[in-house]
This record gives C-alpha cells, sequence and structure tokens, in this order.
C-alpha cells in the first residue's frame, strides 16, 4: 500500500539529496585555486547528468535487482519492471520508483567525492570514463553486496544505515587510490595553495548538512519515528564534530578557523551516516567529538607524513571518518533505537563490530583494486593527468574554455 | 636607485620570491595584472560565442632597489621565473629619481633598503 506521508518525505529527500552534488561543488570549488574552480563545478555538474541516466539504464538494475551474484543483473534494465507499486523487500509503502530515485543520487554523489582527490591535474575527458567506469564496476557491486536483496554483506548482518561504507569508505578509498597513483600537484612544496574562496566552503557546507537530512534521516524510506531519530542524531553529530574540530585547532594552532568547524561539520555528517539509523543522541555526541580527532590526525598528520595529494581531503575526511562511523555503528548501536537493528559492543554483542570491520575490509581491498585498474587502463587509452603547462594555466581554460572570475570589469 | 619592474606567470611567483630572498631582496611589491606578450591567449566560448586572442594574467613585481643589487635582482627572477617557453614575462630596469620612507622621511639609497 502506498502511504502518501512516507512518499512525500521520500521524494523530498530524494530532492535534499539531489542538492548535495551542487553543495558538494562548491565545498570543494571554494578550496581549489580560482584558475580551477569552474573544473570542479563542472565534474560534479556532469556526474548528476551522466550518472542519472546510467542510473535508470543499468545502475539500478545492477545493485538492487534480486540475487546473491556479484551484482543485481540487468533484469531491471531501462526500469523495466519498475513501477509504480511498493517493491515490499526494499520499501513496502512508497512506490519502487521513489525508492529508485532516492537511490539515484546517492549513486551521484558517491563518485563526486572522489574528485576532492584528483582536483586541479585531471583531464576532463580521462575523468570522464574513470566516473562512469567507476560507477559501474565500484559503486553498483558494492551496493548491491551492502543494501541489495541477497547482498553477501547484508545477509551477514553489516549495518549501514545511510552509506558509510557504500559511499563514504568506498569513495574516500578511491580517492587515495587516484591522488597516490595519479601523483602530486606540480610545485606543491613551495606553493602550498590556499583556498581561492572560503566563503564558498562554508556555503557548501550549510547546504550538505541541509541535504544531509535526506540523506539520513530519508533512509529510513518513511516519515516515522526512525526518521526523526536519524534527523536528530545527524543534526547532533554534525555539530559536536563541527565543534570538536575548531576546539582542536585552538588547542594545537592557537586559534580556531572557520575552514575547521566546516570541516569538522562534514566529518561529523559522514561518521553518523552508518549510525544514524542505529544510536541514540547521547552516542551521537560522542561520534561527532571524536570522528574530528581522529579526521584532524589523518588530514594533519598523516597525509603530510606520507606525503600523497589528497588535494582536499576526500580520503582523509570521508574515509577515515566513514571507517570511524561504521566501526562507532558497531560499538553505540542499540536495539532501543531500532529494533530492526542489533546492538554494538557497548550493548552486550561484541559480534557486531566484528561484523562492521568485515564490511569495512571488504570495501577497502575491493575498492583499492578495482580503482586502480579502472585508473590504468584510462590512463592507458587516453591519459589520465593533463600535462604541466595546461596545469600551470588552469584546467579552467585549458579543458573548458572559460574563467570564473575576470578581473577587468 | 633602479626601479625593475618585472611581469612573470602566475605559478612563478612562488619560485622567484624564494630567488629573490636568497638574493637578500627582501622588499617587494606584487600585484596582478593582464598582459598579452608573444604568447597567445586561450580561446573563450560563451554559449558559443567566442574571444579569441584575450589577455593573460601575469603576476607583476615592482622592486626598487641601489645600482650594486640592480644585476643580482635580475639574476634572480630570470633564474625564478624562466621556463624557456613564451609567455615567461620581461623585466624592465628604470631610473629612480628619489625615495623616500615614510616612516623616518630618510631619503635616497638609505630609504630603499
Amino acid at each position: 500500500m502506498v502511504n502518501s506521508g512516507d512518499t512525500a518525505w521520500v521524494l523530498m529527500s530524494a530532492a535534499l539529496v539531489l542538492l548535495m552534488t551542487p553543495a558538494l561543488a562548491f565545498f570543494y570549488g571554494g578550496m581549489v585555486r580560482r584558475k580551477n574552480v569552474l573544473s570542479v563545478l563542472m565534474q560534479c555538474f556532469i556526474i548528476m547528468c551522466v550518472l542519472s541516466i546510467q542510473w535508470v539504464l543499468i545502475g539500478y538494475s545492477l545493485s538492487f535487482h534480486p540475487g546473491k551474484g556479484f551484482w543485481g543483473g540487468l533484469q531491471w534494465f531501462g526500469l523495466n519492471g519498475v513501477g509504480l507499486e511498493p517493491y515490499a523487500d526494499y520499501a513496502g509503502t512508497i512506490p519502487h520508483q521513489a525508492f529508485m530515485i532516492f537511490q539515484a543520487m546517492f549513486a551521484i554523489i558517491t563518485p563526486a567525492l572522489i574528485i576532492g582527490a584528483f582536483a586541479e591535474r585531471m583531464k576532463f575527458s580521462a575523468f570522464l570514463i574513470f566516473t562512469l567506469l567507476w560507477a559501474t564496476f565500484v559503486y553498483d557491486p558494492l551496493c548491491h553486496w551492502v543494501w541489495g536483496m541477497g547482498g553477501w554483506l547484508r545477509n551477514i548482518g553489516a549495518m549501514d544505515f545511510a552509506g558509510g561504507t557504500v559511499v563514504h569508505i568506498n569513495a574516500g578509498i578511491a580517492a587515495l587510490v587516484t591522488a597516490i597513483i595519479l601523483g602530486k600537484r606540480t610545485n606543491l612544496e613551495k606553493n602550498i595553495p590556499a583556498p581561492h574562496n572560503l566563503p564558498f566552503v562554508v556555503l557548501g557546507t550549510g547546504l550538505l548538512w541541509f541535504g544531509w537530512f535526506g540523506f539520513n534521516a530519508g533512509s529510513a524510506l518513511a516519515a516515522n519515528g526512525l526518521a526523526v531519530n536519524a534527523f536528530v542524531v545527524t543534526n547532533i553529530a554534525a555539530a559536536a564534530a563541527g565543534l570538536s574540530w575548531a576546539l582542536i585547532e585552538w588547542l594545537r594552532n592557537g586559534k580556531p578557523t572557520i575552514f575547521g568547524v566546516c570541516s569538522g561539520a562534514v566529518a561529523g555528517l559522514v561518521a553518523i551516516t552508518p549510525a544514524a539509523g542505529y544510536v541514540s543522541v547521547v552516542s551521537a555526541i560522542i561520534i561527532g567529538l571524536l570522528v574530528s580527532v581522529v579526521c584532524f590526525i589523518a588530514v594533519a598528520v598523516i597525509k603530510p607524513l606520507f606525503g600523497y595529494d589528497d588535494s582536499l581531503d576526500a580520503f582523509g575526511v570521508h574515509c577515515i571518518g566513514g571507517i570511524w562511523g561504521a566501526l562507532a555503528t558497531g560499538l553505540f548501536a542499540s536495539k532501543l533505537v531500532n529494533p530492526a537493528g542489533a546492538d554494538g559492543l557497548f550493548f552486550g554483542n561484541a559480534k557486531q563490530l566484528l561484523i562492521q570491520l568485515v564490511a569495512v575490509l571488504v570495501t577497502v581491498v575491493y575498492t583499492s583494486v578495482v580503482t586502480f585498474v579502472i585508473y590504468k587502463l584510462v590512463d592507458v587509452f587516453i591519459g589520465v593527468r593533463v600535462d604541466e603547462k595546461t596545469e600551470a594555466m588552469g584546467l579552467d581554460l585549458t579543458q573548458h574554455h572559460e574563467r570564473a572570475y575576470t578581473i577587468l570589469e | 636607485m633602479k626601479l625593475i619592474i618585472a611581469i612573470i606567470q602566475p605559478h612563478k611567483l612562488e619560485e622567484v620570491k624564494e630567488e629573490l630572498y636568497k638574493a637578500q631582496v627582501n622588499l617587494i611589491t606584487v600585484s596582478e595584472v593582464l598582459g598579452h606578450g608573444r604568447q597567445m591567449g586561450v580561446t573563450e566560448i560563451y554559449r558559443g560565442a567566442k574571444e579569441t586572442g584575450n589577455l593573460l594574467r601575469k603576476i607583476r613585481l615592482e622592486i626598487a632597489v641601489n645600482d650594486s643589487f640592480v644585476e643580482p635582482t635580475i639574476k634572480a627572477i630570470v633564474k625564478g621565473a624562466k621556463t624557456q617557453e613564451t609567455g615567461d614575462g620581461k623585466i624592465f630596469v628604470l631610473d629612480l629619481k628619489e625615495c623616500v620612507r615614510i616612516r623616518t622621511e630618510e631619503r635616497g639609497g638609505v630609504a630603499i633598503g
């Protein structure tokens, strides 16, 4: 039976999640140098175009058609058989296509997150092919394993409420792999690039926070108490993480920064994503406060130590924050919050932590390997990195024949 | 006293600054300018409307030095800015009549350093 309230909320949530990709565009766009801002906005927007089409043609079928195999198969090609009646295995009170379009927005934003790792130095044509292959051979199978009927990680009991594993660890580890094989931006040692427009970063963060209510509370797939719980803990985790990042900076660097609060808020949103439907408010505060600690260490200590150029910290925030969130779900999950879930370690079920760890490791290994292969394939055929002269001049003028800002008039 | 004006590629600024510090030239003024020399501009296209030969972003340095510093300054700028491609820029050396440090009202060579 289609429930009008549930359907309205899920459609609204799908729109909220779609907004997160332009939000991410501004979040990332503000961080790059101004000669590259359009290239980042362009990459995010073209993903909305390309993956919207990929999703209805094959992506949704590969991800969500029931099956125990590598992925779901092509029986739902072009949404054949995906209609306006509910599909009870996924959501019993909303039209099947409402579930499909809500999931489409997740498939769109996940590859967009990786942009942060290779910003300012990737050829646009190579980026397009890479993204399409990555969505099909990394996102779709993993999505099937975790969320699809018959998916094996789902069957062993891995809990990922709104996409900590499928979205954030997945994109984050792909980010690390591409950052390492692509190599550093030229002249990075002498020329540490300052974000060209921090107000854009703040705007992007605000819109991400807003959109994330659809991401997490929408994942209840109904307008019910579970959605409310997810909504509340999402807000509180973002708040706690934004605050704690600022405090860490204050202690370590002498001043708190707005860039730090934004980084922290996003890290908090990442961390609460897998947990949102399983944890209480107090747990969410702890998850939020601690995620900034681990992510701060990742971006301010580990990254300089190893010297990879994850330009905008897609790995440091999304993968590390995502792993913390997935494990925290195994620690703080409680059946008092969600009887359909499971208890975590702190509620007497140590096994859940182990299951969460398996899901994390599988994602890290599978995504690293396949991302590497896809990258090399694209590199052989068209070359992934732009030449040094192009990089110096900036991707806006060289890849798109546009510039973001004029100097005169 | 000379006034040295240099037009360089924006991405070479850090290297030029570094070379200037090595040559103990620490007082510089930097501004962003648009320029067109031998290097062709990049085509820009907005909704199909094509603009060619546009001006490119450049960095302009102004450095006032005493005579003994002229050659080291020029060498430093060349070392930092040279890529051997068109568009590396130019250095102009002008005679400088007077220099006044506002805080102390000192004049001439002592005011420059």
